[in-house]
């Protein structure tokens, strides 16, 4: 039995979890304690980088007591730490990072430098068990947007799409802005758009045309056409009908979404699909991703909205499948990597 | 009593493990790079180095000595999340010391001549503190062209300057351009409870809120 400690500081939340890996592989949450300065960056629209670094900074340690109040076990307890190294905000990952590595110096226990994307992915084996290989995955949230072929959580992921400009996440928080709604977009627009028509508005879809690549994605077209519509409205004195707008826009980006990766795992031959990330949390997304799943014949998951968002549990259940694959633990020197590429899981 | 002086905030990274006895700091190891884009990845190496070369292991630590700043944003985090982390996990005291107080601290002879403290904080100002004869800090710390500062100089009554080689002061340079881990265990008080671990930003962040919502349609 063996207990993993997971570092999350890649954008706005600081996430602490402990897992914790049984003898037969499987794995028990026991902590995962957030600290969020989301409520920071509401007045500026987006996440500021320095905002976001100064708070990780002051809520580590605190967020680090939190775990193992709520886990009941000592930090002595604790077998091996994974840390977030990239991708994300070069300053907010540097202050993860550092703990960690002071972590496990006073602790004297492994360190694990891994990719946050994958982390992503493990939050799903916290709640759904092991992912059968090949798994595809469908990534989407204010920082990123990808399908990635699953193998291995312990190696073996692979892009098979990404977004080619704006994250899904980036343009509900622009929509929002465009509608008069609060920051982050997600929730106010799923809000508005369940009381609206999805169909009373043909926003684009982005990426679609034959001759376009089939797993990219494209939101930045749709943002633009979203605020030429509203402007429209505006400019000949009607009311925009803001319900309609939200629940046309969310079809829009559920469509896509969900149409490209049933489309990739039909083609690529991989039976079931994971969707996590901040943007999972979506109604339309989930109901449109489990209904065309069913269709075509595929296992659909999708981890518990806590587990989608940024969390330090996903970092240590990521940590507990290369433990428990016998890998390398990273060294003491190792550094934050912004644009660490997904297909590097530890380094 | 056994100190670990952790410092990231001027261009150096500096990690050093010094033995209080009697009052009187003794260094027994320190290793120190001056690379400004290093202090996240060297930080923790250069303490278990340091800590190898006194033959001495953490767990016989008992206290930790932390500058504080005022130092570039990012660098500065580094050195006190790692200060934080360590104290959190060996449950050993974190004291707090104002990076200038450190460097003022290196300077030979006090009680000696008011002295000048300067760093780089980039953007054409420097970080600034003044310091009696007897080493007391006499200012607070502040962010300030140093041209402004120079301007000062007669009526803070320093006659020399230690720190930053980046501007000319027209005052005698005295002491080093870092801190070192006996300058900074020097100027903390060990004695008692530390004070909160608050980084010295001096600096709001960058942000902007923005104006009113851009168009996109022409015209
Ligand atoms: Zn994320």
């Amino acid at each position: 039995m063996t207990i993993i400690l997971g570092i999350e500081s890649s954008c706005d939340e600081t996430g602490v979890g402990l897992v914790r890996l049984g003898s037969d592989g499987g794995l028990e949450l026991l902590a995962d304690e957030v600290a969020s300065s989301v409520e920071q960056h509401a007045r500026f629209g987006g996440v500021v980088p320095e905002v976001a670094s100064r708070a990780h900074l002051e809520a580590m340690v605190p967020t680090m007591r939190r775990a193992f109040d709520t886990a009941g076990i000592a930090l002595s307890d604790v077998d091996a730490i994974a840390v977030t190294c990239g991708p994300g905000l070069a300053g907010a990952l540097l202050v993860g990072v550092s703990a960690a590595k002071a972590y496990a110096m006073a602790l004297g226990k492994p360190l694990y430098g891994v990719n946050h994307l994958a982390g992503h992915i493990a939050a799903d084996t916290l709640e759904h068990g092991p992912l059968p290989a090949p798994t595809l995955a469908l990534l989407v949230s204010g920082g990123h947007s990808q399908l990635l072929r699953v193998d291995g959580l312990a190696g073996g992921i692979t892009e098979i799409g990404s977004t080619i400009d704006d994250a899904a996440g980036e343009a509900y928080d622009k929509v929002a802005r465009v509608l008069g709604l609060p920051y982050p977009g997600g929730p106010p627009i799923d809000k508005a758009a369940r009381r609206g028509n999805p169909a009373a508005i043909a926003f684009p879809r982005g990426l679609t045309g034959p001759r376009d690549a089939k797993f990219d994605f494209s939101f930045s077209g749709l943002k633009t056409a979203v605020a030429r519509w509203v402007e429209a409205r505006e400019r000949d004195g009607e009311e925009v009908p803001v319900d309609d707008v939200a629940a046309s826009f969310q079809e829009a980006v559920a469509d896509v979404l969900t149409a490209k990766a049933v489309r990739a795992a039909t083609e690529l031959g991989i039976g079931t699909l994971v969707v996590s990330g901040g943007v999972a949390a979506n109604s339309r997304l989930k109901e449109l991703a489990a209904e065309r799943c069913a269709a075509a014949g595929i296992e659909l998951r999708v981890p518990r909205p806590r587990l989608c968002t940024d969390n330090g549990a996903m970092m240590a259940a990521l940590g507990a499948h290369l433990v428990a694959a016998g890998v390398k633990p990273s060294s003491l020197d190792l550094s934050a990597d912004p644009a660490l590429p997904v297909s590097t899981i530890s380094v | 009593m056994l100190v670990l002086a952790v410092d990231t905030a001027t261009p150096a990274v500096t990690a050093g493990v010094v033995e209080l006895a009697d009052g009187t700091p003794r260094l027994l190891a320190e290793r120190i790079t001056v690379d400004a884009r290093a202090h996240g990845e060297l930080l923790s190496p250069h303490l278990r180095d340091a800590l190898a070369v006194a033959g001495r292991t953490l767990s016989e630590v008992d206290a930790l000595v932390c500058g504080i700043g005022p130092g570039p944003f990012t660098g500065l985090r580094a050195g006190m999340v790692t200060a934080a982390a360590l104290g959190h996990g060996l449950d050993r005291p974190v004291y707090p010391v104002c990076t200038l107080d450190a460097i003022a601290s290196d300077v030979p002879g006090v009680p000696g001549e008011p002295l000048l403290v300067v760093t780089d904080a980039r953007r054409r100002e420097v970080y600034w503190a003044a310091y009696d004869a007897d080493g007391r800090r006499v200012t607070d710390p502040a962010v300030t062209a140093p041209a402004e500062v120079a301007a000062r100089v007669a009526g803070l009554g320093v006659t020399r300057v230690a720190g930053a080689r980046i501007f000319d002061f027209g005052l005698p340079v005295v002491g080093p351009e870092h801190p070192s881990p006996l300058g900074l265990v020097a100027a903390a008080d060990l004695t008692g409870a530390p004070g909160p671990l608050t980084p010295l930003y001096l600096r709001r962040p960058d942000a902007v809120e923005p104006a009113a919502r851009k168009r996109v349609s022409p015209g």
